[in-house]
């Protein structure tokens, strides 16, 4: 897999497994794929994407059953848009409205 | 866990390659070692698996002196140099021959390494590729399930499909109990698997500190008003600098301007990690 240099890797993993949460692709209530076999899919260090999940249990997006696994939540889509929506406002906005006033654009949001 | 103290050593009487190397090195993780040509990391690698004996210092390999040759400790790691001359038998031979040293080597793991690679275990080593060679001498050392694996340099030769694979096969092999350390200039071949670097430079160990420690304390990336910058660089994208982390932001892993920030300033980035 090809990582971007301007996020941290595990950060690229929490939007990995949101993603694949999102398109349906890993259902609510469902287990998902163990630390250990996404580590070797994507091939990083374990360690890294402990922090994913880590990140994404405490987003309440997946949850862990100890000795069972990780599963998806019921409601993680939802939340995940939710999540997205503020990062969106919160990051992206800033940085679009800078460009659209450098560029002397003007756009409605409906 | 493999730590050394105080080590040196010098190949002419007149100037050590390595200098007061004192590191620890947990489990558990995939260990980066990095540093210019020549500062000694090829050397390093060869006192810690006994192949040498350090003029100074010490080497405890599970707390064990590999000096002692003690099976137990080399039936448990295995180092894979940068090169290497193997005989002119097929891997399966080189395997049965070799086996009897690690107790836990394991055949069926071999030939699913060396499926993955789409090397065949049949073939006459000397009539592999030097690329080819590597990626068998990769799936032995993996299949004799040790618990410490030191690689120099893996990544040379080795093509661009079988980089990624080998990065997949590295990141199923580490856990709790084992240990990895890969000696590189091929930074961005294996930046994705280290949770831990090791920086050497002439007065000894610059730097050894987890990645996420790193990214605790540094910020990477462009500069922001009141930063404490140790070190930057101008870019096509603007200058780029490695900045004292005060307001706990999250920026990627750099190793590169890393590398080079402890070049350049040393001491401001000892001072961060309490490197002596």
């Amino acid at each position: 897999m090809q990582f971007s240099e301007d996020k941290p890797i595990w950060r690229q993993i929490y939007e990995l497994i949101a993603m694949r949460i999102l398109s349906g692709e890993w259902l609510e209530g469902e287990r998902i794929v163990s630390v250990r076999e996404l580590a070797a899919e994507v091939g990083v260090n374990p360690n890294t994407v402990m922090r994913s999940y880590e990140k994404l249990d405490g987003d309440g997006i997946i949850f862990n059953r100890r000795g069972i696994g990780y599963f998806v939540a019921e409601g993680a889509k939802a939340h995940i848009k939710q999540l997205e929506r503020q990062k969106f406002i919160d990051e992206e906005l800033p940085k679009l409205r800078e460009r659209l006033a450098l560029l002397e654009l003007t756009i409605e949001v409906k | 866990m493999i730590t050394t103290r105080k080590l040196s050593f010098g190949y002419s009487s007149h100037r050590d390659v390595l200098t007061n190397i004192t590191l620890n090195l947990e489990n558990g993780h995939i260990h980066g070692l990095l540093g210019c040509n020549g500062i000694g990391k090829t050397t390093l690698l060869k006192l810690i698996c006994g192949i040498m004996r350090p003029q100074c210092g010490e080497v405890r390999v599970a707390g064990v002196d590999p000096m002692s040759r003690r099976p137990e400790i080399f039936s448990d790691m295995i180092i894979i140099p940068e090169e290497f001359d193997l005989p002119n038998i097929s891997l399966e031979r080189y395997a049965t021959i070799t086996k009897p040293f690690y107790p836990r080597f394991d055949r069926g793991d071999m030939r699913r390494y060396c499926e993955e690679f789409d090397i065949d275990p049949k073939i006459k080593l000397h009539s592999l590729s030097m690329g080819q060679r590597k990626k068998a001498y990769i799936a032995f050392a993996l299949a004799c399930n040790v618990s410490m694996i030191l690689l120099d340099e893996p990544t040379n030769g080795l093509d661009i499909p079988s980089k990624s694979i080998f990065r997949r096969l590295l990141a199923t092999y580490v856990n709790e109990e084992r240990l990895i350390i890969i000696s590189t200039h091929q930074v961005a071949d294996v930046e994705q698997l280290l949770d831990s670097i090791i920086i050497l430079d002439e007065i000894g160990v610059a730097l050894n500190a987890t990645t996420e420690e790193i990214c605790r304390k540094i910020k990477f990336g462009k500069i922001d008003e009141n930063d404490k910058v140790i070190y930057s660089e101008r870019t096509i994208v603007g200058d780029v600098a490695v900045s004292v982390n005060e307001t706990d932001v999250d920026t990627p892993l750099n190793i590169e301007l890393l590398f080079n920030a402890t070049t350049a300033n040393r001491n401001a980035i000892a001072a961060l990690f309490n490197t002596k």
